[in-house]
């Protein structure tokens, strides 16, 4: 494969990919007479439109994608993206409104975001959405800061933000941004929270409890009615991140497990792609009396029109301009109504069928930490071969050679060596019995030839990467003097 | 539709595999008592010729289209060269996740390298990241960090940033103890530096301005990052219009410290307001507390170039509640056209398109204010947006002006009180002299 340069590389003076119509007003040189201006922008690249179409198609090339193959990242819900929801979202409509157009000629956007939101508290159960949040962190930051301003409403905002050891890291984060200190809760030997360990920490200073449900080993928080009481007898809430709802759609509701707040990920269960890094979002559900405090602004139904209401008194502001990723909303509301209600229930089943499949078929080859029954994903670790000197990352780097994306790696953190498998339901039975096969292999190579494991990937675009050179000499632009310049 | 790839067969063979005999059972972890036991509320499913008869149907409910439209205000209207949505819809760069495997990834990876270099080539920051969600969150991203940077109360806030983002920074902060001061505009629509002087103090963090301001003025980015600095408090730089920054000196070699802003301009579509694209860059000794995924250039085992996500113990999975920022996904996809368009565009054509975006306003800035019955308001530098003054009540001649068939500016009476018929006008590379001069006679005939 040819090893595409940098841009910068291949860039020479006076090549063009673009040229403009000719200024049709007449020019004023005086108008920049008063300003800093700048010659040119040092270093910026000039390349032909063949050139650019050739670079980015290269090194396209060099990622693995969901339209290629299996893509088992625990927690991320690597499914298939529908192209239709790609196209619906591409209406010249959608595509050139103005976030600022006069609402009379947005009506159309105003009703896909409406039904969207209906959508979504019917399938989770609760009574009011906003879909301004644009990834699955800020939706967190968002329902926590609900949380807040409604303990501050009656007095004192509270201390503490529960959260099991299990979670995803930006739990803990989003509480502490929202100004509340972390504690975390253990899990117990089934994997799930630990009731004794939770109501002795549960006081009357703690705000809410972040659960993820099911959890980040793929199990179901069985006692959840339990915890739920627990937390709402000391005046707390429950916070639910939904980043593993894929298992639930259709099955169970967290409105009905009396969850009070919770986020999606539109970019997981609801199969907007994932872009490489995003955008996704993060919807926020809440039940009636965290709903005064959505963000800015909501929308509503009066007298026949859509309109944006902006007179929320305790609304806790805006957290995005505008009104969230809308297009996102697009692809997300043209995947429900594909699917419809039997579809999407069919989502969940399969999901959690491919996911027992899994890992009933490597449960003998790789040691699996928690029995406990699995939905969605399950949590395997490099136990039985670190024997032979292999890690999870060695296994993960060998599946790259067998032409398969490597599950999460070193997650959740209560699972040492963890490989986290989620292989969603757009998987067919061969493309799983590929990966067993694939994965079984790995097991026996770990036992009669470790180096292959070590050394992997070996067939790969580049090799096994140099992260600790990386970090200690950051080099994070290229310069013209010297090519990629490292920081101080 | 449905798109899950198994048989009636497979399924059989695979539950059998797992030991239940149906779906249900899969379930059996789940209390019965919270099982739904019934179908969700939700329409049947549709196929894909009867989803796009529906989207259709949604789509005529919309007309902005149909309009000419002069609305800016942190949202540009500009081309988008055919190789930006070609290039953008390949599966290899909308279907993969977060490039945590770089040996698998180094197409995205190598992407947001060259992101970051041209927004440090044009922003001329140290470091740039690989994105932030939007401007306005961006900026509220830069008001956080300065403050774990310089660990003091107030931050201030100039009236003439985007009031969005002003909301945004107000959310964000409003848990955390940080106090936020607004300060003045002057009669030429910049930020008043004497009434700067008068709030900065040993408590302040830093200072955050936009320029090209929200009222479309040119701020005098030396002075007001030199008076933060005689206090010891960050510049802090947001751009909403960066195509400014084709002709316009960069913002980090004119003192300031952090530079972020709004991405969209360039190759990313109007879409109702999102995605969008925040970027943010900082010089070199701030990096630590800098939020967001940064790539970094490395070599394999074999000596061979490439590239990772790097420094990552800034970040929420592994630093948790200690993270500079609770951000995990970001705007990847939106970085990968802003990278397109801005190779595209290239040295020559990013000058070129300022130049144009600032010759066509002030062509329509001079012929609409030589109008009887409106007046520019600031006589302050400007770009490609301005405010007028109407002798006569907007919403009046908003509506007469939308039975022509145009959309005015933005009215900023909500935001800005004190701009009681005030409109602010965007006039980007996109509209022809003849419709400008089309605005022009309409509104003469409107004001008459």
């Amino acid at each position: 494969m040819i090893r595409e340069p940098l841009i910068f590389e291949i860039s020479d003076e006076g090549k063009r990919a673009f040229s403009f119509p000719e200024l049709d007003v007449p020019q004023d040189k005086e108008i920049l007479k008063n300003i800093p201006t700048r010659d040119a922008i040092e270093g910026f690249p000039q390349v032909s439109e063949v050139e650019i179409v050739r670079h980015f198609t290269r090194l396209s090339r060099t990622n693995y994608c969901v339209d290629e193959g299996f893509y088992p990242l625990g927690s991320c819900t690597m499914k298939y993206n529908p192209k239709i929801n790609e196209k619906m979202a591409s209406l010249p409509e959608f595509t050139f409104a103005h976030p600022y157009a006069p609402q009379d000629l947005v009506q159309g956007n105003l009703e896909i975001l409406k039904k969207t939101e209906g959508f979504l508290a019917e399938i989770t159960g609760m009574d009011a959405f906003t879909l301004q949040p644009s990834a699955g962190a800020q939706g967190e930051l968002v329902g926590m800061m609900f949380i807040r301003a409604y303990h501050e409403e009656r007095g004192h905002p509270r201390k503490t933000v529960l959260v099991p050891d299990s979670a995803h890291g930006t739990n803990p984060s989003s509480a502490h941004l929202c100004g509340y200190r972390v504690q975390e809760i253990k899990s117990n030997e089934k994997g799930t929270v630990d009731l004794s360990d939770l109501s002795r920490t549960m006081t009357e200073e703690v705000a809410a409890l972040m659960i993820t449900n099911p959890n980040t080993l793929g199990i179901f928080e069985d006692d959840i009615n339990k915890i739920a009481d627990i937390v709402h007898s000391k005046g707390g809430f429950l916070y639910m991140d939904g980043a593993n709802m894929n298992a639930l759609v259709g099955i169970c509701r967290p409105g009905d497990m009396d969850v009070d707040v919770i986020h999606l990920n539109l970019h997981k269960t609801f199969s907007t792609p994932h872009g490489g890094g995003g955008p996704g979002s993060g919807p926020v559900g809440v039940n009636r009396q965290l709903e005064p405090y959505l963000p800015l602004p909501i929308i509503e139904w009066r007298d026949g029109k859509y309109f944006l209401d902006f007179d929320r008194p305790k609304s806790i502001g805006r957290v995005q301009s505008f009104y969230g990723n809308f297009l996102v909303v697009v692809k997300t509301l043209a995947y429900i109504l594909s699917l419809g209600s039997k579809g999407l229930k069919e989502i969940s089943e399969m999901a959690v069928l491919n996911s027992n499949y899994i890992r009933k078929s490597l449960e003998d080859e790789y040691y699996l930490k928690y029995k406990t029954s699995t939905l969605h994903e399950c949590v395997f670790s490099d136990k039985f071969q670190k024997k032979y000197g292999v890690t999870n990352l060695d296994i993960a780097k060998r599946l790259i050679d067998y032409g398969l994306h490597p599950p999460t790696m070193s997650f959740p953190l209560v699972v040492h060596g963890a490989l986290m498998i989620e292989p969603t339901e757009t998987e067919s039975k061969r493309d799983l019995d590929f990966f067993i096969d694939a994965m079984r292999k790995i097991a026996k190579e770990s036992k009669e030839n470790p180096e292959v494991l070590k050394s992997a990937p070996h067939v790969s675009y580049v090799r096994r990467m140099d992260e600790t050179k990386a970090a200690r000499q950051p080099i994070l632009k290229w310069t013209r003097e010297g090519g990629s310049k490292a920081c101080k | 539709m449905s798109y899950i790839p198994l048989s009636d067969k497979d399924k059989k063979e695979m539950l059998a595999k797992v030991g239940v005999s149906s779906p249900e059972e899969l379930f059996r972890s789940i209390p019965e008592n919270l099982k739904l036991n019934r179908e969700l509320n939700l329409p049947s499913s549709l196929t894909e010729s009867e989803l796009v008869h529906y989207f259709e149907s949604i789509e005529k409910k919309n007309n902005y289209t149909e309009f000419l439209s002069f609305l800016g205000a942190g949202a540009y209207n500009h081309f988008i060269p055919a190789i930006v949505d070609y290039l953008s819809s390949r599966g290899e760069f909308i279907s993969p996740y977060t490039p945590y495997q770089p040996e698998v990834s180094q197409g995205t990876l190598q992407i947001i390298f060259e992101f970051q270099t041209l927004i440090c080539q044009l922003t001329g920051m140290d470091v740039v990241n690989a994105s932030l969600y939007d401007g306005a969150s961006g900026a509220a991203e830069a008001v956080l960090m300065a403050d774990r940077l310089r660990g003091k109360s107030k931050v201030l806030v100039a009236r003439t940033l985007h009031p969005q983002y002003r909301r945004v920074i107000e959310t964000y902060t409003r848990n955390l103890g940080i106090k936020v001061e607004e300060i003045r505009y002057t009669d030429r629509g910049e930020v008043d530096f004497e009434d700067l002087e008068k709030h900065l103090d040993e408590q302040t963090t830093g200072v955050v301005f936009q320029s090209p301001n929200f009222l479309g003025i040119i701020e005098n980015i030396r002075k007001i990052s030199d008076l933060a600095h005689s206090h010891q408090a960050l510049s802090i730089v947001v751009v909403a219009e960066p195509v400014s920054l084709g002709l316009l000196e960069a913002p980090g070699h004119l003192g300031a410290d952090i530079v972020t802003g709004e991405g969209q301009s360039f190759g990313i579509p109007l879409s109702f307001g999102g995605p969008y694209l925040g970027f943010m860059g900082c010089l070199e000794e701030f990096i630590r507390q800098f939020p967001g995924r940064i790539v970094g250039q490395t070599e394999d085992v074999e000596g061979k170039r490439g590239f990772v996500l790097t420094l990552s113990t800034r970040e929420q999975h592994i630093r948790r509640e200690r993270a500079t920022s609770n951000i995990c996904t970001n705007q990847a996809l939106c970085a990968l056209r802003t990278t397109i368009f801005l190779e595209t565009l290239g040295k020559n054509g990013l000058k070129e398109l300022a130049w144009q975006n600032i010759q066509k306003a002030h062509y329509a800035l001079k012929k609409l204010s030589q109008v009887k019955g409106i007046k520019r308001k600031f006589n302050g530098n400007s770009f490609n947006e301005f405010v007028l003054e109407f002798s006569k009540g907007w919403t009046e001649v908003k509506k007469i002006l939308m039975k022509k068939g145009i959309i005015g500016g933005l009215s900023l009476e909500k935001d800005y009180p004190e701009l009681q018929n005030c409109v602010l006008f965007c006039v980007t590379e996109m509209f022809k002299k003849e419709e400008i001069d089309r605005l022009a006679s309409n509104l003469k005939d409107v004001l008459k």
